[in-house]
């Protein structure tokens, strides 16, 4: 059943270096490609490092891997995903006149994927 | 790759040393790096961060075309050409990006942008371009980070995470630092660390205050009524901040003995609902404390050039970013005029993207209408922007292959002094060749 979260897109500094090594290499393509979760929320909801999960917000959605957030980094209720293109696939278009879209802090709902099969990559 | 118009200059294989080297990565625009450079490989970047380092030793020379048109590799005067014709030809031109690139191509950027009277916009509309936007509300009280060094007691973070974004700013600017009037270093400082994350950053920190998400403006209006002696409701405080009461009043005792308070703050606020209305609550509050003690406050800017960008844009328009240049003179409205906006809207009819990737950082609709429309992209490496360009230039590496200046953080300028030469051409000289063309086909045009 879908769940309600608050997702807090972000920096990392493996995703920074990766940048310099290069947006299609290994370490980029990783770091914003896995989703982050408390493992409060975690075991709550019976998920291990690695399932997938859908992830929807109003303007779109993506499917991600999980892994559990280090060092209490994240409460129960907010996930977090490094910057990149599947962040941004959630981001809506509308930037309330300001030039910036709501890019952090905004609802998702999200949902586990027990036989996702990923899609070979292009 | 080369291409054969030119030859690549002659590769040293020995060993020599740049001192004081450029780091352009992030804002903080380290230039205390020792750089070993072997032939066109840095092999050794003393004293640069995990962020500084993959910069200089992941730097190539790319196998790539100098100019890609359509997929198709051309010559670089093939791609000015075809790169003039789309901008002259467009109604509504975009030019976007250039804050990694130096403040000699930012400047010749607005000026293309000036002669097809498209767009200027730069990766600051969806950075701290709401920080820009409060700026011009109510002002920022604010220094050097030199001060912050040789000042700062009182050390707050809001929303930011240099700890992974700007991994040095602890140890050379606000934290670490033995200063003039903060001799003890570290022991001298209090730092805080206000997030919704307990962020990496929140390990250096001598308090760290965890409010709820988006909720920065109610906890940021609670210390303005604090420091205005307004009361406040206890019970609300908590209920709308996620924190006692308590720990703002302790906050703001701490904050009114300061000698010198510093807040650096980041996209936390920017991006979060309020955007604008956050920042500008934030600068509000900094300048309040200047009724109590000296007090200041400082965008923790990303990309190395981005407060280039800004003070170019500003100083050729009058305004920072989102400029529509259509009539012959600049006209402001973030929103209106920014290139997010303008993208998703499908107003803009072509674009020159400089050094930034919106196929991978904007909104699904933007991507879509950049995807439909001829744009030209410049970047060091292929990125998902420069894979869907009409034309695609692989240009040298500001700071590392070009010189030039750079603004750091706090708009202090900073010159390059890049380690090695690199076939391909800089940016610097690509835009000059478009914006000498450029007036050409727009003269014939009045002819």
């Amino acid at each position: 059943m879908a769940e309600t979260f608050i997702i807090i897109p972000g920096r990392t500094s493996r995703q920074g270096a990766g940048i310099s090594e290069g947006k299609f290499k290994k370490n980029y393509q990783e770091e914003i490609s896995q989703l982050q979760i408390s493992p409060e929320d975690m075991q709550r909801l019976n998920l291990q490092p690695g399932d997938w999960v859908r992830v929807s917000s109003e303007s779109g959605h993506i499917e991600v891997q999980i892994k559990p957030a280090k060092g209490g980094e994240l409460p129960p209720g907010l996930l977090f995903i490094a910057y990149g293109d599947l962040s941004s696939r959630l981001m809506g278009a509308d930037t309330h006149g300001s030039g910036m879209p709501t890019s952090k802090a905004f609802d998702v709902e999200m949902v586990a994927l027990p036989n996702h099969k990923p899609a070979p990559a292009t | 790759m080369a291409t054969a118009e030119t030859s690549p200059p002659p590769v040293s294989e020995e060993f020599k040393i740049i001192q004081d080297a450029t780091c352009t990565f992030c804002g903080c625009v380290c230039d205390d790096i020792d750089l070993k450079v072997q032939g066109h490989k840095i092999v050794e970047a003393k004293r640069a961060c995990v962020l500084g380092t993959a910069w200089f030793l992941e730097h190539e020379i790319e196998d790539r075309p100098m100019c890609l048109i359509r997929g198709q590799e051309a010559s670089v005067a093939e791609g000015i050409e075809r790169a003039s014709q789309i901008l002259a030809d467009a109604k509504y031109p975009l030019i976007y990006g250039m804050s990694d690139t130096t403040v000699e191509s930012q400047r010749v950027a607005v000026g293309i942008g000036d002669w097809i009277g498209g767009l200027v916009d730069t990766t600051t509309s969806v950075c701290h371009g709401p920080s820009g936007m409060a700026f011009q509300g109510v002002g920022e009280v604010t220094c050097s980070l030199g001060e912050v060094r040789n000042r700062g007691d009182l050390i707050i973070f809001w929303g930011a995470n240099p700890a992974e974004s700007h991994p040095r700013h602890f140890t050379k600017y606000s934290l670490m630092p033995k200063g003039m009037f903060v001799p003890r270093g570290r022991k001298d400082r209090t730092c805080v660390v206000v997030d919704v994350r307990k962020t990496k950053s929140a390990k250096a920190a001598d308090i760290f205050v965890q409010i709820k998400p988006r909720k920065d403006f109610e906890a940021l209006w609670t210390l303005r009524a604090l420091a205005n002696g307004v009361d406040l409701d206890p019970e609300e405080v908590e209920r709308e901040t996620g924190q006692p009461y308590t720990l703002w009043t302790d906050l703001m005792d701490r904050m009114k003995a300061a000698r010198f308070g510093v807040i650096f703050f980041g996209m936390g606020l920017t991006m979060t609902r309020g955007k604008h209305a956050n920042t500008e609550a934030l600068m509000a509050l900094t300048r309040d404390m200047n009724k109590h003690t000296r007090f200041v406050c400082k965008a923790n800017r990303g990309h190395g050039n981005v407060s280039g960008a800004d003070n170019v844009v500003t100083w050729r328009t009058g305004y920072p970013f989102g400029v529509n240049l259509a009539r012959g003179y600049p006209r402001f409205n973030p929103g209106e005029y920014t290139a997010s906006d303008v993208l998703a809207r499908k107003e803009a009819d072509a674009a020159m993207i400089i050094a930034a990737d919106p196929m991978a950082n904007f909104s699904q609709p933007a991507r879509e209408h950049l995807k439909s429309i001829p744009y030209i992209a410049f970047d060091l490496k292929e990125t998902p922007t420069t894979r869907a360009a009409e034309v695609a230039f692989t240009v040298a590496t500001y700071g590392i292959n070009v010189p030039g200046t750079v603004y750091r953080m706090d708009d202090v300028p900073i010159p390059l002094r890049p380690a090695f030469e690199s076939p391909n051409p800089s940016d610097l000289s690509i835009l000059n060749g478009i914006e000498k063309r450029v007036r050409e086909l727009k003269a014939a045009e009045g002819n």
